[in-house]
């Protein structure tokens, strides 16, 4: 059994301890933003928050998230009402196949809690371990700027 | 009380200072010429001394200084050392160069903090302080001043480094065999792996038995060794020069900018650096002998995984990579084998396990994601005991919550990998 605080409701599982979050986040609580890239903790396309900061949730244990608060994509907005980062990525049109981005919005939306106006080489610098394959780097880079405007 | 001795320390030699003789610049109508080989020896000589490591600061131009040192008594900045005429040592002559190196006193006469460990540099014979200086004024000049050092009273005061210095230079050595002469000079090893005193000064009889700086710690690299597989000479000289080792593990922080470098340096010299390190460590027992074989056969084989409340962090979080099934440099390695976990200091493994590997440009290294974000201070307590109970057979380190907060806390330059290293191909380098 595991219990945290999911987007600010209690979620309680019946998962193994060593389960990956993504994983409970994904088969047992039906929040399918976070995505499974690499596995491996390299491409950052499973980056959630944990108390604000952002992790890789395929390496990390639900038991590592017990009793702490964590903030998936869902926690950010819906399509109905987004965010104002989902906005922001939205009007640049920042996906493409669109893999990436719920784990770059994540990693943007820690950044911003904490600097509410980055410079460029601070959007870079913070974003630099989520990977893009399609390209859409630019567009990314843009919305989270326009997103801190 | 350390602290208020080396107060009162300081405090005599502000009496006893004074400032060396200001040396005549080079005149800047002086255009010398250096040959092509001897520029190429003093490259390799510069990659054993790491100048470009505290002299190049991440994403600066080489040479061009301005990388922050953390000493106890505040932070020194490297000066730039290309050969501008103004802000480099480009008005430097080569007398002014070598007595830089190896008395720590700038051209004007004004002495240099001993971060730049010119205590060790004192060995530098005459021959290879003329390559190094060929070397460094051939590179390309910047122009560049590096932050006022930030020192607290009475270390701001460089006058009274003159006592340090009577109390510390080593004294020019006879010429020893290659691998001594180096590793005890220009590669200043001891600078990192020896306890320093409370006027951070090595302590000569307890040389190499490890020291903490810039927020790691530097292993016993004599008899001292935890390294649970013992190491060699080819073990070492791998490692030296490619920064990872498939039977010990990978090298950061300060290590991380020497190993980057000695990829540079000619082999045959790390070869005998290592030699002489590999001596200092003496030949392993039989018994140790035999647990290295065996740990190296079968690492998983010694994981005692008995229950506790890092157990599952570690079956969860660690084996995904690091359960052997994979090589080294991109599979991780088996925690058996760690000298993170079997050291005399939980340092290295607290920062590694907070903030991950981050990877190398251009260079063959091995990654890890940080656990900071998802590990709070007990977790991480509960992991690194448990680790150190069930994957070594050594006593339990002391308490170690200072260390994780320390390690929290890190300036992310300590934490940087090194920018530079010669780019190799990824696929190049081989586990031996």
């Amino acid at each position: 059994m595991a219990a945290f605080i999911l987007n600010g409701r209690r979620a309680s599982v019946d998962a193994e301890p060593e389960t990956p979050l993504l994983y409970v986040l994904r088969d047992d609580l039906r929040l399918n933003a976070a995505k499974f890239g690499c596995g491996l903790g390299q491409c950052g396309a499973c980056t959630v928050l944990v108390e604000g900061e952002p992790i890789f949730s395929c390496l990390t244990p639900v038991s590592m998230v017990e009793g702490k608060k964590v903030t998936t994509l869902e926690g950010l907005g819906t399509i109905a009402d987004p965010g104002k980062l989902q906005e922001a990525f939205i009007a640049e049109q920042a996906a493409q196949c669109g893999y990436c981005i719920p784990g770059m919005m994540m990693r943007a939306a820690a950044l911003l809690a904490k600097t509410p106006h980055p410079t460029d080489a601070q959007v870079r610098e913070a974003m630099q371990p989520n990977l893009c394959r399609c390209g859409t780097h630019m567009r990314i880079l843009r919305a989270i700027k326009r997103a801190s405007a | 009380m350390r602290i208020l001795l080396a107060a009162l320390a300081f405090a005599i030699m502000l009496g006893a200072g004074g400032c060396a003789r200001s040396l005549e610049p080079r005149p800047a109508t002086l255009h010398e010429t250096f040959d092509r080989a001897l520029v190429a020896r003093g490259a390799g000589l510069a990659a054993i001394g790491d100048c470009y490591g505290c002299h190049t600061r991440r994403d600066g131009a080489p040479f061009a200084g301005g990388v922050a040192m953390h000493s106890p008594f505040g932070t020194i900045y490297s000066s730039n050392i290309t050969p501008d005429a103004e802000t480099g040592i480009g008005g430097w002559t080569e007398a002014a160069f070598r007595r830089a190196l190896r008395e720590g006193v700038r051209r004007d006469g004004a002495h240099l903090y001993p971060a730049f460990p010119y205590d060790r540099f004192s060995l530098v014979s005459d021959d290879d302080a003329h390559a190094l200086y060929a070397y460094l004024m051939t590179r390309t000049p910047v122009r560049a001043r590096p932050p006022a050092n930030e020192l607290a009273f009475p270390f701001n005061m460089r006058w009274g480094i003159a006592l340090w210095k009577a109390m510390y230079l080593r004294a020019p050595a006879p010429q020893r065999e290659r691998g001594a002469y180096l590793v005890e000079g220009l590669g200043h090893c001891g600078s990192c792996h020896s306890p320093r005193n409370a006027l951070f000064a090595e302590e000569r009889d307890r040389a190499y038995q490890g020291g903490d700086l810039e927020g790691w710690h530097a292993y016993a690299i004599e008899r001292h060794t935890k390294a649970p597989v013992p190491w060699d000479v080819a073990s070492l000289t791998f490692y030296l020069r490619n920064g990872w080792h498939p039977d010990h593990g990978v090298a950061r922080g300060s290590m991380g900018l020497v190993t980057a470098e000695l990829r540079d340096a000619p082999e045959a010299d790390v070869e005998a650096m290592s030699a002489y390190v590999a001596g200092m460590m003496g030949t392993p027992g039989a018994g140790r002998a035999m647990q290295g074989r065996q740990l190296t056969r079968a690492p998983m084989a010694h994981v005692r995984d008995a229950p506790g409340p890092g157990r599952e962090l570690y079956r969860s979080a660690c084996l995904e990579c690091h359960d052997g099934s994979r090589p080294m440099p991109f599979g991780g390695l088996p925690l058996t084998l760690s000298l993170g976990l079997h050291g005399e200091s939980p340092r290295n493994l607290i920062n590694v396990v907070l903030h991950g590997l981050g990877p190398g440009q251009g260079e063959t290294s091995p990654v890890m994601p940080g656990y900071a974000g998802a590990l709070d201070e007990d977790q991480l307590v509960d992991l690194v005991t448990w680790l150190r109970a069930n994957l070594t057979d050594e006593a339990p380190w002391p308490d170690f919550r200072r260390l994780v907060r320390e390690a929290r806390a890190m300036d992310r330059s300590m934490l940087d990998f090194p920018p530079g290293g010669a780019g190799t191909d990824p696929l190049a380098a081989k586990a031996p």
